[in-house]
């Protein structure tokens, strides 16, 4: 059924007893040409774009849990492309500009709202530095824009400007960046995917990889064995678990990083805030909501909640930034795990097996990537070559010293 | 994670003293091939389980500790010195 105002209307004439599940709870097959492993957001997108894109509909999402329960229901739903470096900046665009059009491509009201995205900077330093990204970001075509103090205080009025500190110079603002209903983007790709032959098959855990003559033959799971063409692995957060069944080691380790909601509050906030002297970044629900977040934990954890000194240290970083925060009360806490690659920056590539797939290594960017992720994801599995823009996601750049390293923190994966 | 880590040379102490660096591995000899340095620097087992990491004493005795920990449950099993563990596995 496809979604609009009329439909809405007519099963309402109904009262609303017409709707049929958005997607199908199907067994799983005996067999089937690309086999996805990870139900979130990239598993999803990625064949969503099989059956849209490429024509390829045989297609199974083997889910552990249920979909959406992972990372792309547990972050902060930003989405940005303000990326410095050549290697990430065509890619971060090319997922900007598949958001812009999303919710027309998939038929789903992901609540696309492109609000802007605004970085503080608070030294001669950084605002040189902030320079510099902005202006790398222009030259890929990509929209940035500097702006000085008197500018961001018109914006936001209730920042800490004269903070001893950190004083507030100025900020790096992207327009175009926002945030994204993240539940949704996870259903309507579900939707979109379910609508065109692909089998979502939920709470069907992998636990095995099955190979015969150096080419995988199918999955192991809790619902049996599952024979594939090709496999895919986007299981983010447990891509070391999943890739040690191909005896695969891999440049990441598992960390858990915390997201935070307060009570509802009148709107204060209308665009997306980073705290330049800290890690630290806000919006605000269409609830009311503040959805905010900092750092990771730093250590290697595979538990989905993380520990009170890291609580207080996002709390603080954001009482620094807006001093209003300080009686707001926060109503939920909770973790995800990160795949935190080596240098910060993700893998899409073939491996050491001909017909196995890796998506890995998001970090905690993966959300604004999910539409990108899907599409080159989809592209080197139909196309067994990578999408443009994936090119320099390759899984060998770390032994060929052509690392992606945005901030610059070397092989230590607690500091990215 | 449990708040207080018993330091072999401090005592239970709170835990946000100690600074986490990272998986306990052998470090190759400088003339290991690159594989071997490739492996030692940027691939990593990731269990989901028992895991082995280096943690410093910040503000304590800052001693480097090899700390066993659960990283399904965060549960903290064992606290030793580095250098004293090292020199124990290298008696026969």
């Amino acid at each position: 059924m496809r979604y609009s105002a009329l439909s809405i209307l007519m099963n309402g004439l109904v009262g609303n007893r017409a709707w049929r599940p958005a997607w199908r709870d199907p067994q799983p097959k005996l067999h089937y040409d690309v086999v996805i492993v990870g139900g979130g957001g990239h598993g999803l997108a990625t064949a969503y774009y099989l059956a849209k894109e490429f024509d390829i509909t045989n297609v199974a999402v083997l889910e552990k849990g249920y979909v959406g329960s992972g990372n792309v229901g547990r972050n902060t739903t930003i989405i940005r492309s303000n990326y410095l470096l050549p290697g990430n900046n065509p890619f971060y665009e090319f997922s900007m500009k598949l958001w812009e059009g999303l919710e027309r491509d998939f038929n789903f009201n992901a609540m696309v709202s492109q609000r802007g995205v605004v970085n503080l900077y608070h030294s001669d330093a950084q605002r040189d530095a902030y320079t510099r990204r902005g202006n790398a970001m222009r030259l890929h075509g990509v929209d940035a824009e500097l702006l000085d103090r008197a500018a961001v205080r018109k914006m936001l009025p209730f920042l800490d400007f004269d903070n001893a500190r950190f004083p507030i110079q100025g900020g790096l603002i992207q327009r175009r960046g926002g945030t994204v209903r993240h539940d949704a983007v996870a259903w309507g790709y579900a939707r979109g995917a379910d609508s065109r032959g692909v089998d979502i098959i939920q709470n069907c855990e992998v636990t095995g990889i099955r190979r015969e003559n150096g080419r995988v033959t199918g999955v192991e799971t809790s619902r049996g064995f599952i024979g594939c063409g090709k496999l895919a692995l986007a299981a983010a957060g447990n891509s070391s678990r999943v890739a040690a069944m191909a005896d695969l080691r891999l440049p990441i380790e598992s960390h858990v990083l915390q997201a935070f909601v307060s009570e509802g509050l009148k709107p204060f906030i209308d665009c997306v805030v980073t705290f330049g002297a800290g890690h630290f970044y806000v919006s605000q629900s269409d609830k009311g909501g503040l959805v905010f977040g900092g750092d990771i934990d730093g250590y290697n954890s595979y538990a989905q909640r993380g520990n009170l000194a890291t609580v207080e240290h996002v709390a603080e970083a954001g009482k620094s930034m807006i001093p209003a925060l300080s009686r707001v009360r926060v109503l939920r806490a909770w973790g995800g795990i990160m795949d935190m690659s080596m240098d910060g920056s993700p893998i899409i590539d073939r491996t050491h097996i001909d017909n196995l797939y890796l998506n890995a290594g998001w970090c905690y960017g993966g959300f604004k990537a999910t539409p990108a992720s899907g599409y080159c994801f989809a592209h080197l599995i139909a196309r067994e070559a990578p999408q443009e823009t994936a090119r320099a996601f390759r899984l060998d750049r770390f032994e060929r010293g052509h690392l992606i390293d945005e901030k610059g923190m070397g092989a230590q994966p607690n500091l990215h | 994670m449990a708040s207080l880590i018993s330091c072999p040379h401090c005592g239970a102490r709170p835990k946000e003293e100690f600074t986490i660096k990272g998986a306990v591995l052998p470090r190759p000899d400088a003339g290991a091939g690159s594989e071997a340095w490739m492996d030692y620097v940027y691939r990593r087992d990731n269990p989901r389980g028992a895991y082995r990491e280096y943690w410093h004493h910040t503000s304590g005795c800052r001693r480097w500790l090899v700390v066993t920990r659960d990283t399904a449950s965060h549960e903290v099993a064992a606290c030793q010195d580095a250098a004293l563990a090292k020199r124990a596995e290298a008696q026969p």
